[in-house]
């Protein structure tokens, strides 16, 4: 089962709509185009720009600013590493060395069967009790290589 | 009778198995025939121990923790439900030294309370600052804040009751309340657990401020790197609305304050209070210069009261309690409790509230037992990824805006992070220029241009290139990212920078046993 929908025009049209009436609307447009797609389709530009009387460099310009808006497909899971000061002080670079060495991708990849995405995310708020993790927006802490590997058996049963 | 057992659901516990952990208590708990209810709480912030269970028994509430899913048989065996003996068993929590010695004003229903529920919240002194509140005029609200000393918690520190009071006194048909809950520092996580564990104290906290300006509309911005905050904060303000505490009549009082919130996109940079407004309405969040402050001219150009979650949390206890109250914890200029995040490589890492003063080596030592590691703390980052790592020799500095200024240090969000003696500073130097050269908006020259040359020039002084002409390079280009930079992005990132180079200079020197080859 794909977690996410193929991407459709109409279908964003109608996101879209439903987001109009907030004030400053763009970011919970493309948080809502991107939970449905899995990512913003460059189709999506002039629709928003359109629904919101921006220019199509200004939607552009938005998607682009900000990290977590995706321009092509992920895969069917996400995997968010914490590279911030507080993970380092556990051995997170390490770690993510070794983790991505295991699935053979690098920073932004997405694993050659496509289950999931690798993305650098600074600051979970699991400082604590580091080094930390979201897949799929759940959070691990005390991260180990084999701890991410259950984790991410659990997500695609 | 049915025994009420507390499983948090904090991110932390969430991420140490605590979902799992309250699916077998309860399983558990049915085949033996005993009938529990599993409340969900947030963290009480001692979070070496999460999962920490707590049952209500005729004694008050009995802790056990951590609990893993391996030890729910095993408690239950030992009567967990009527707090039985077990070697996780921590006893009342409130005695555990960790929590016992602090002073918690503002985090003191965190890890209690069911945090979607109003009763639950009021049941616990919750909507008591609102009440007086309503008691008062704006001016005497406003006044109430000004007075407790009270200042902006998000890092820099400016005095609340100024920023009330302009937004007070501006006119507008519009105004709105905005808060910062994009807590990007690494090692901060009090408003991750306040959302999460308490939600209300913020909702009263921007209703209150709601009420003292005028303003009929706030918005919490949340970054999207907390998505159990996101949820929390829509269920508590859904129930919010039900309850009356908000929407059109706030309490009965004829005032109407609504609250939105709102999710950011993985940008550090929105936790600038101005590229905040500029992201919350729509667009990159790019700096605005200032003047015109946001107080006069903020979110869609009305008039916008900005300040963090933990200091729209303090509100409501200094108005239930008083401005003199709260001015009595503190020191100097700083008054009140901060609230301190200690993390990294740390044996009890967790949320500290302590009045302003209490000494770096106290909460790392007496809080913390040292790293987790058992080896020596080397360095220590004080205020997140823009604030100053700090040597042994300076851990008796106190948390005290000030005092901290005159170490070249700041308190930021008082986030410490721990570092053991396996850390290289010239790599966190260089990580320091990295994390800015990738989070800066790009507006200003000296912070966009000068961190992709700070980490160039780093590259340069590890690689034992030249060191000393390097490293005075480097110093140069702080001094412009310092004076010339539009934020506190680029201005402050020379602070970790150089404050490892002056600290930890033999780190910058490592590589230079090498002769370099003659010119």
């Amino acid at each position: 089962m794909p977690r996410f929908e193929p991407w459709s025009a109409p279908r964003a049209a109608g996101i879209i709509a439903e987001h109009t009436h907030l004030e400053g609307a763009t970011l919970p447009i493309l948080h809502a185009l991107q939970e449905t797609f899995g990512y913003v389709d460059a189709g999506a530009v002039p629709l928003i720009a359109d629904a919101l009387n921006l220019s199509r460099a200004e939607v552009h310009g938005c998607i682009t600013f900000y990290h977590d808006f995706r321009a092509h497909p992920a895969g069917r899971h996400t995997v968010k590493l914490c590279r911030a000061e507080a993970c380092q002080a556990m051995g997170s670079d390490k770690l993510h060395a070794d983790i991505l060495k295991r699935l053979g991708t690098e920073w932004h990849g997405t694993t050659a069967d496509g289950s999931c995405t690798v993305e650098p995310v600074y600051c979970l708020g699991l400082c604590a009790n580091g080094p930390a993790a979201l897949v799929d927006g759940e959070p691990v802490a005390h991260l180990t290589a084999d701890a991410l590997e259950a984790a991410l058996t659990e997500v695609r049963q | 009778m049915s025994v009420t057992i507390t499983v948090p659901r904090d991110a932390v516990a969430l991420g140490l198995g605590a979902n799992k952990v309250a699916r077998a208590l309860f399983a558990g708990a049915e085949r033996r025939g005993l009938d529990v209810t599993i409340k969900r709480t947030g963290s009480r912030g001692l979070f070496w121990l999460e999962p920490m269970v707590e049952v209500e028994t005729p004694e008050g509430r009995i802790a056990y923790g951590p609990v893993t899913l391996k030890d729910v048989d095993a408690l239950l065996d030992a009567g967990l439900t009527t707090g039985g003996d077990h070697p996780l068993r921590l006893g009342k929590p409130e005695e555990i030294p960790f929590l016992a010695r602090q002073q918690r004003l503002t985090f003191h229903r965190c890890g209690v309370v069911d945090p979607a529920s109003v009763e639950d919240y009021r049941a616990h002194g919750g909507y008591r600052g609102l009440e007086a509140a309503l008691k008062k005029d704006a001016e005497g609200i406003v006044a109430e804040v000004r007075e407790s000393g009270l200042r902006g918690r998000g890092g820099a520190g400016f005095p609340a009751g100024i920023k009330w009071n302009t937004v007070m006194l501006a006119k507008a048909e519009q105004k709105y309340v905005v808060c910062n809950a994009d807590e990007g520092d690494s090692g901060t996580f009090a408003d991750r657990m306040m959302m999460e564990g308490d939600p209300f104290n913020l909702i009263e906290g921007m209703t209150i401020a709601g009420v003292a300006t005028g303003a009929t509309r706030g918005y919490i911005y949340l970054r999207s790197e907390y998505p159990q905050a996101f949820e929390t904060l829509k269920e508590a303000i859904a129930n919010g609305v039900k309850a009356g505490v908000l929407g059109d009549n706030v309490m009965g009082s004829g005032k109407t304050f609504h609250l939105e919130v709102r999710l950011g996109a993985g940008a550090y940079i929105c936790g600038e209070e101005t590229s905040l407004l500029e992201s919350l309405e729509g667009r990159r969040g790019i700096v605005r210069a200032k003047p015109p402050i946001p107080a006069l001219k903020g979110f869609l150009g009305k008039p916008t009261l900005v300040n963090n979650v933990m200091t729209f949390t303090a509100v409501p206890w200094i108005l239930e309690h008083g401005a003199k109250a709260y001015a009595d914890y503190g020191m100097g200029r700083s008054l009140g409790t901060l609230p301190i995040q200690l993390a990294g490589n740390i044996k009890h890492g967790g949320l500290i509230e302590m009045a302003f003063g209490i000494t770096l080596r106290e909460v790392i030592e007496d809080f913390g037992g040292g790293t987790r590691s058992g080896r020596p703390v080397r360095a220590v980052q004080v205020g997140g990824p823009l604030g100053a790592y700090f040597p042994d020799e300076l851990l008796d500095t106190p948390l005290d805006y000030e005092a901290m200024a005159a170490k070249k240090g700041l308190v930021g969000h008082g986030g410490i992070v721990v570092f053991d003696d396996t850390v290289d500073m010239a790599k966190q130097a260089r990580f320091a220029f990295e994390f800015c050269a990738t989070e800066s908006c790009g507006k200003c020259t000296p912070c966009r241009i000068g961190a992709t040359r700070g980490v160039e020039t780093m590259d340069k002084v590890i690689a034992g290139i030249r060191p000393d002409q390097n490293l005075k390079l480097v110093e140069d280009l702080c001094e412009v990212m310092t004076d010339g930079s539009l934020c506190a992005m680029g201005g402050l990132t020379p602070m970790p920078v150089m404050s490892a180079i002056t600290h930890f200079p033999e780190d910058f020197r490592r590589a230079g046993d090498f002769p370099v080859a003659a010119e």
